[in-house]
């Protein structure tokens, strides 16, 4: 999988309340859920996401509550990838299970400045800006195995289609 | 062979091995999985998108889509609807549609969290459940959805690391300032990715109510989960709380080994501690309630998950009883659960709550995370015993929210400005 596109710049402990407000949260659409993400601080920066952006961020992004939803936002409004010094657990989870890549590169978000080139090759592990490289942390084949099939929900459908009965509840079945 | 963490031996059990280590990669058996209102829409649309027809195991599913009962409006309603069918087709019984209360405080009330059980939730307060030995570890609604179709989950076990409260508290301070002040010391990502043991010996000073506080917040340090040892205190709590209808599996409660790998301890005086407060916008910004004086709020909210237990309430009272609110104070109360709102009003302190000029909620999560009932305006300041004062989260992207405990929150509504309640408990 490779990816290119423009760094759109963020600092530390970006929560996500901040990506996307509760208020929002009585939908699951991602283009609905795109068109206000972090609408609240940064009103501009959804109408402004080129498709391939990719957001930069410091340390702890997606901190705080486990709303799926701020995950799809930022899908929603055409971000491919989101590289951080680091990640809240729960967001890097949510955004794997989505088949939105998340990848960990401190060296890289300690220098990428908002608008400059980059691009993403996750297979090698290697983000470029301009000409740049830096080593993107490695993830589990767990996590590399979701990101192949493009979610968690195609691993899901997969396991049922190979578990005998998988549609007969234990309720009826004890 | 080195011995084993609390956490590691709920997860090896709950994996099917014999034993597990930080590191590694298990698939995990949850014995309860949790969503809600929120959270619950998103599972359910993801499950049928995989293609799956019947959860696993409904009787292992506890669903508390009331959190923002009743309705603000027709959207919100729409998701509840569409999640009490899917509880109602799918025969899960433990589902709390309306007016029940919230997740976090409603499923301990009820005794269906016990030590040594592994809990997943899709909200990021699961941690709350370690307050009773319990693994509680938050996920997103996909991994939610998996949950429901297959009752097992891929986990990474996390590394432990631990915070030792040791010393008595003084007068005025509460289970809230310990945990402030651990956060002082963790910062938010301090512990991210590991477990957090919470141990020492001013832990038992605290009833279990007041540990729920401290467990609450190990998501704000990073964590993925937070556990204490169960002790006597915890054995009363549950054997006041007989389960209705069908029990759920027992599981064996681990016992702590004192040879077990701790990556890193932090170590906080309560002795030295005085009433806190965490500043806009990171609960792990604190600083002695006193150095805030003449700041002055708007708003006060008393409840959620992390401070609107009885024991919260009865600290809120004292103080209120008898006293009116600053002019230009808006109180609200907010019980987190119906049998909270119940026993508040058959002991007097609803009452007390209105006659000094509060609003009170119904059950359930109220502004918090500002869905409904309780919003900012621009400009406007709050001060919350909640857990999370981001920027934003209560309504006005410019209004700003600290967080204290259940004294300070009293002290500082009859004060108008940010106080110290030591002032008023004398």
């Amino acid at each position: 999988m490779r990816l290119s596109g423009r760094v759109r710049r963020f600092g530390d402990n970006i929560d996500t309340d901040v990506i996307l407000p509760t208020r929002h949260m009585v939908t699951g659409d991602a283009k609905r859920l795109g068109s206000v993400c972090f609408g609240d601080l940064f009103p501009d920066f959804a109408a402004s996401v080129q498709p391939g952006d990719v957001i930069v961020a410091g340390d702890n992004f997606g901190c705080g509550s486990s709303r799926e939803h701020a995950p799809i936002a930022i899908q929603g409004c055409g971000v491919s990838c989101v590289v951080a010094s680091s990640f809240s657990r729960i967001f890097f989870r949510s955004a794997i299970n989505l088949g939105l890549p998340v990848a960990e590169c401190g060296p890289l978000a300690a220098v990428a400045i908002e608008g400059e080139a980059i691009s993403i090759d996750l297979e090698a592990g290697i983000a470029r800006l301009g000409e740049r490289e830096f080593p993107i942390a490695a993830w589990p084949p767990e996590v590399l195995d979701i990101l192949r099939a493009g979610g968690l929900v195609p691993l899901m459908a997969r396991r049922l289609a190979e578990t005998p009965g998988s549609d007969i509840s234990s309720t009826e079945n004890p | 062979m080195t011995p084993m963490t609390y956490v590691e031996q709920v997860l090896a059990r709950a994996s099917g091995r014999d034993r597990v280590s930080a590191g590694e990669i298990v698939t995990a058996r949850a014995d309860l999985s949790m969503a809600n209102d929120i959270t619950a829409p998103l599972a359910i649309d993801q499950f049928e998108r995989a293609g799956a027809r019947r959860v696993a195991d409904a009787r292992r599913v506890f669903i508390a889509a009331g959190r923002h009962a009743p309705f603000r409006d027709a959207a919100a309603a729409q998701q509840v609807r569409r999640v009490a069918r899917f509880c109602a087709d799918q025969g899960i019984e433990r589902f709390y549609g309306y007016g029940e209360g919230m997740d976090h405080v409603l499923a301990p009330e009820m005794g269906l969290v016990r030590p040594g059980m592994l809990i997943c939730n899709a909200d990021s307060h699961a941690c709350t459940y370690g307050a009773l030995g319990a693994i509680g570890v938050p996920f997103g609604s996909t991994d939610l959805a998996y949950l429901f179709a297959f009752g097992d989950i891929w986990m990474r076990v996390p590394e432990t690391v631990r915070i030792r409260f040791e010393g008595t508290p003084g007068t005025g301070v509460t289970s809230k300032d310990l945990v402030l002040a651990a956060l002082a010391q963790t910062g938010v990502d301090g512990a991210r990715y590991r477990a957090v043991e919470f141990v020492g010996s001013a832990l038992s000073a605290f009833s279990v109510d007041e540990r729920f506080t401290i467990a609450n917040m190990a998501i704000e340090m990073g964590a993925k989960t937070g556990v204490m040892f169960p002790d006597a205190a915890v054995d009363q709590y549950l054997r006041d709380r007989p389960v209705e209808g069908e029990s759920l599996p027992t599981v064996p409660v681990p016992r702590p080994d004192p040879d077990a790998q701790i990556a890193q301890t932090w170590t906080v005086d309560v002795t030295a501690l005085g009433p806190l407060v965490a500043r806009p916008h990171l609960p792990s910004d604190v600083v002695p309630a006193d150095s805030l004086g003449g700041i002055r709020v708007d708003q006060v909210n008393i409840g959620s998950c992390t401070n609107g237990r009885m024991v919260d309430l009865r600290q809120a009272a004292a103080l209120l009883r008898g006293r009116r609110v600053a002019r230009h104070v808006r109180l609200i109360v907010t019980p987190p659960t119906a049998a909270i709102y119940r026993q508040a009003l058959e002991e007097g302190l609803l009452a007390t709550f209105l006659d000094a000029g509060a609003t009170v909620n119904p059950p359930g999560c109220g502004p918090c995370a500002g869905w409904h009932q309780g919003a900012l305006a621009d400009g406007e300041i709050c001060l919350a015993t909640h857990n999370r004062n981001f920027q934003g989260r209560m309504g006005s992207r410019t209004s700003r929210i600290y967080l204290a405990g259940p004294l300070v929150a009293a002290a500082t509504a009859l004060s108008g400005s940010i106080a110290d309640p030591r002032e008023w408990l004398q």
